[in-house]
């Protein structure tokens, strides 16, 4: 049950629900925040920080929301993703735009990995198997010493200029930072819209509700697991790219299962199988997290006492609760 | 490679043997609480730890670690015990994922409950007295606090095998595992049976934490690595099976301690790529049922 | 054994809580724009430290001294005038972590410094982010890849020892006595440099090497890994890691009796380590560390620092990183009020000359990659003795300041 499956009245001139214009123009609606978004934050790199947790929970939930399968190991997308673009820049002197590409193409091909070997065990199984194989990756990242900087991170990704058709960006400047970030981030709101809106994506839901007449229909479930995992990757894959270019850095605790918790924290915080969920979970998250360790070493008593209540009261997450009280 | 002989092979081996043990035991529990209530504990690493300092509390009331052996089980799944009735049953019924998550959360919470409550440096746990020191196996010298913590274990495994098969109630849990509805249409008050398993299986983590600690020491954060490899051992052995916990709960202790001797740093990639393997391959591990969890 | 449970320090956790609570709200309140005036005065220098996490009472010690080095500049009048502060973030020990939080100190908080860190991926990934855009770090921890040329810029500069000059030290005093050496080595960058420090000193002694042992990460049970150590029969086992792997591997060290039969040397104790893991693991252990209180006898600056910290902190006696926080934060300071202005260049070239004896003898930052060349000191572990419960170590050899014991520039890569 989400935004796609509310029906239009059919009398006359159909009255628009607010619901049913956010569903319409949810990636128009999701862009403008993030237009904003800056402005209200405490710093910007914290914005920033929002905007690519905000885009990895997005992969995430594609998998876990909208077909149903809990991951343990998105961190080997999000890892992979971060790494190829920084190893692009400081070992291969490629330019940005390049560097973001590869990552998006690491993301997508360590989902294919992963995925096919994955793909066949169901429930807590592929939890299992996901968070085992990312180990693997996370092992062997930081033993390639010589390309991942091993234990010590990578770095040297530094991005200062970024020239577009010819202007000339100071990717240094906080603000000028963030708007060239969210433009991917908001192009990726539109492609994964148009893939939920898709055939394809109304496949995706009816393989999660009920696989065997999904199989009747004539779709083969496994494939359109696999599928999913692997467009997964590429959003995972894009949020590692610029989380490279953000902090200059790659660190390699990104490849850790802690980071594989955390997006599942996120995305159940925010709301899972829905659209805004995700971002606006990161926000929750990282805001409440930035908080509170202000205010005591103890930030990790509170984050996980709200997951928990989350958990228990509010499986439906911040979003998944406010739209089912909110629903015409 | 020098200094290679069958006496060090040997030490080796009985090496992962100790290893193996707190494996087992800390496994059993997380194997025991899947096979009967279908829970995947992401506390469970939470609990060991607090056994330890458990023990590390009773010692500093003046205590002697022989009572710590028969208190920190008992302490610790009383703990457990109240954290299945009021936080995990709730979630029954709601899908397998929910219990899960809610043991990822409280895994933070009890962890950064202890940092408050003892600080987050951690304490050091010296071996009892009387289990000091190394005795000539045959092989060479080794610890005796190991071959104690290799005692302690099939002590452990013994009286949970005799609970299990002997008793009356042991029927029950086993009954339970193989189909919780018709032991509920017998009469049997589900709920209450697993409450009692979720007890006993964070009563063996905390007793698993205590006899680790003189091992390691005991710090807040001691839960967390072992939870990792321990999902290993569980689904190679198989989820919901006691023998299948303790195979492979040996298995990987020995497998560790080989790879050590020949190539340390693989030693980690080793256990996950292993437990990869078997996922892919027979994802019901050595003992666990085809097709429990889907 | 029966240690009570103590809230250590915590008048100056209060005191830290503030601080940090008060930049927190002075930054995240809308109404800043009255205080930016003030603000614009203030001399910042950003502190991002492991206030959580394993190192979070190290990382309070490197608070409370830094703090210490603002009040005495402040208490001397400033610069002209103008106060300095202290603005302290926690890093969580995440290199991530640490970048976001140099972000905001430098794109928020606008810290005209950087001090800070305590672990040596996290100072280089607070390296990157500062050298980009131009703001000076002075490194409170160890590494060794700091100094390289691909790491380090005119913005870099490095108050701690380095893996490197510690293993070295260590070195020259414990082969002089053995020569069969065997090592357990922890399988990471810091592991990788101490070893490569105590060979190349092992080179000038001739030592015999039985053999380097690797170990993973956070290794809890080296079980597996001390009867292949002991069938070596070494006179000296060399122990290369850090933390609690540290602490693990000394106690079971113990418990396995390698103790009766060789002498184990470790690059690095620190005093937290020695206190966590008690006097039985590290009882006999020999090994380097950049400061002990104890020394206040044989230099005037110590006892100053000494008097002070414990004036400031309630007869609490200073640790060995926490040295390292006065001195990052104070040798800033110096070059600010020598300079005479907060301006980069001026300080950079005030610090390069700076000549200064702060808090364990004399030292100076070598010109080619900004390491500040210092004293080390070889510390054996004692449980006997003991003036107070601060007094866990006796200082039983120096390794004077001296260029020659760093790795040369050429070889950092640096171009003359």
């Amino acid at each position: 049950m989400n935004e796609l499956s509310q029906p239009y009245p059919r009398t006359g001139v159909a009255p628009v629900s607010w619901f049913q214009f956010a569903t319409r123009h949810r990636a128009s609606i999701a862009s403008l925040v993030v237009l904003v978004f800056p402005l209200v934050m405490p710093f910007t790199a914290l914005a920033v920080n929002i905007l690519i947790y905000g885009l990895y929970a997005l992969g995430f939930n594609l998998v876990y929301g909208y077909l149903g399968l809990l991951s343990f190991g998105h961190a080997a997308l999000f890892g992979t993703g971060a790494y190829l673009c920084g190893i692009a820049i400081v070992h291969f002197a490629l330019p940005w735009y390049a560097a973001i590409a590869l990552g998006i193409l690491g993301g997508l091909l360590m989902a294919a990995l992963i995925g096919v070997l994955a793909i066949r065990t169901r429930g807590i199984y592929f939890a299992m198997v996901t968070m085992a194989l990312s180990q693997c990756v996370y092992y062997l990242f930081y033993q390639a010493v010589d390309w991942t900087g091993g234990e010590n991170g990578l770095r040297g990704i530094n991005v200062r200029v970024i020239d577009v058709f010819g202007i000339k960006l100071n990717f240094l400047n906080p603000l000028t930072r963030y708007y060239v970030i969210a433009a991917f981030v908001i192009a990726a709101f539109f492609v994964l819209s148009r893939i939920l809106a898709s055939p394809f994506g109304a496949v995706i839901e009816a393989v999660r509700e009920n696989e065997t007449r999904a199989k009747a229909s004539g779709y083969d479930a496994t494939v359109t697991r696999l599928i999913t995992f692997v467009l997964s990757g590429g959003f995972c894959g894009l949020a590692g790219a610029l989380q490279a270019l953000h902090l200059s850095i790659v660190p390699i605790e990104i490849l850790h299962y802690d980071t594989s918790g955390v997006v599942v924290m996120i995305a159940l915080l925010g709301g899972m199988g829905t659209f805004f969920g995700p971002m606006i979970g990161a926000a929750a998250f990282l805001l409440l997290e930035n908080l509170v360790s202000v205010w005591t070493v103890h930030w990790q008593l509170i984050v996980g006492a709200v997951f928990m209540i989350c958990v228990l009261f509010f499986p439906a997450g911040i979003w998944g609760t406010l739209i089912s009280r909110g629903k015409p | 490679m020098a200094g290679l002989s069958l006496d060090l092979i040997a030490l080796q081996l009985f090496a992962g043997l100790a290893l193996g043990a707190i494996y087992v035991l800390f496994a059993i529990g997380l194997s025991l609480i899947f096979g009967m209530l279908t829970v995947v504990n992401f506390a469970h690493g939470a609990f060991y730890m607090v056994g330890a300092y458990v023990g590390v509390y009773i010692l500093m009331l003046g205590g002697s670690f022989w009572i710590c052996l028969i208190a920190v089980p008992l302490l610790v799944g009383l703990f457990g015990v109240a954290v299945e009735r009021v936080l995990i049953r709730p979630l029954y019924g709601r899908g397998i994922d929910y219990p899960l998550l809610l043991t990822f959360g409280l895994s933070y919470v009890i962890v950064e409950f202890v940092r408050i409550a003892f600080g987050k440096t951690g304490f050091p746990f010296d071996t009892p007295e009387i289990l000091q020191g190394a005795v000539n196996i045959g092989v060479g010298y080794f610890p005796l606090y190991r071959l104690f913590v290799i005692g302690a274990t099939a002590t452990v495994l013994l009286a949970l095998w005799l609970f299990l098969e002997k008793t009356s109630f042991g029927l029950i849990i086993r009954a339970g595992a193989r189909d919780p509805q018709i032991v509920r249409v017998l009469g049997v008050d589900v709920a209450k049976v697993w409450l009692i398993v979720f007890g006993i299986g964070t009563a063996i983590a905390g007793f698993a934490g205590l006899l680790a600690a003189p091992l390691q020491g005991v710090i807040p954060e001691m839960g967390g690595t072992i939870l990792a490899e321990a999902f290993v051992v569980t689904v190679v052995g198989g989820m919901g099976s006691i023998g299948g916990a303790v195979l492979a709960g040996l298995l990987v202790g020995v497998v560790v301690s080989m790879t050590s001797l020949f190539a340390p740093e693989m030693a980690k990639v080793s256990i996950f790529a292993l437990m990869a393997v078997v996922l892919i391959i027979r994802p019901q591990g050595f003992f666990g049922r085809a097709g429990l969890m889907s | 054994m029966n240690e009570k449970i103590t809230k250590s320090g915590s008048i100056s956790r209060r005191r830290l809580l503030t601080t940090v609570s008060t930049c927190a709200a002075l930054a995240v309140s809308p109404f800043r724009i009255n205080l930016l005036q003030a603000q614009e005065a203030t001399i910042k220098i950003g502190f991002p430290v492991p206030l959580t996490g394993p190192y979070g009472t190290e990382a309070q010690d490197q608070v409370r001294a830094g703090q210490l080095a603002i009040a005495q500049f402040n208490d001397a009048g400033g610069l002209g005038g103008r106060k300095a502060e202290l603005v302290v973030r926690d890093d969580k020990l995440n290199p991530g972590e640490a970048a976001t939080r140099t972000l905001e100190l430098v794109e928020k908080e606008k810290v005209n410094f950087v001090v800070g860190s305590l672990s040596a991926a996290v100072q280089l990934a607070i390296n990157n982010v500062t050298k980009e855009r131009g703001i000076i770090f002075n490194s409170i921890s160890q590494s060794d890849a700091i100094n390289e040329a691909a790491d380090f810029s005119k913005f870099t500069f490095h108050e701690a020892l380095n893996p490197h000059l510690t293993s070295g030290a260590v070195g020259r005093y414990a082969f002089s006595k053995f020569k069969k050496v065997a090592f357990l080595t922890a399988d990471y960058a810091y592991g990788h440099e101490m070893v490569r420090g105590f060979l190349e000193v092992g080179k000038a002694f001739n030592i015999e090497n039985l053999g380097d042992i690797r170990h993973p990460l956070g290794t809890s049970d080296f079980s597996t890994l001390l009867p292949r150590i002991q069938a070596l029969k070494p006179d000296i086992l060399c122990i290369s890691n850090f933390g609690r792997d540290q602490q693990i591997v000394l106690k079971q060290a113990t418990d396995f009796g390698v103790k009766k039969t060789t002498q184990i040397i470790a690059p690095l104790l620190s005093h937290a380590s020695r206190v966590a893991a008690g006097p039985q693991a590290f009882e006999g252990v020999i090994g380097g560390c950049s400061f002990y209180w104890g020394i206040e006898d044989k230099f005037a600056s110590t006892k100053a620092f000494n008097d002070a910290f414990r004036k400031m902190y309630d007869g609490k006696l200073p640790t060995d990183y926490g040295a390292l926080g006065y001195g990052g934060v104070r040798t800033v300071l110096t070059a600010v009020k020598n300079a005479g202005s907060v301006d980069t260049d001026k300080v950079i070239a005030a610090m390069e000359a700076l000549k200064y004896d702060f808090y364990k003898g004399p030292q100076y930052y070598r010109k080619c990659d900004h390491q500040s060349v210092q004293s080390v000191l070889v510390i054996q572990s004692k449980s006997k003795d003991m003036k107070n419960e601060s007094d866990v170590f006796d200082v039983i050899s120096t390794d004077e300041p001296n260029e020659a014991n760093l790795r040369t520039c050429a070889e950092l890569g640096h171009k003359s």
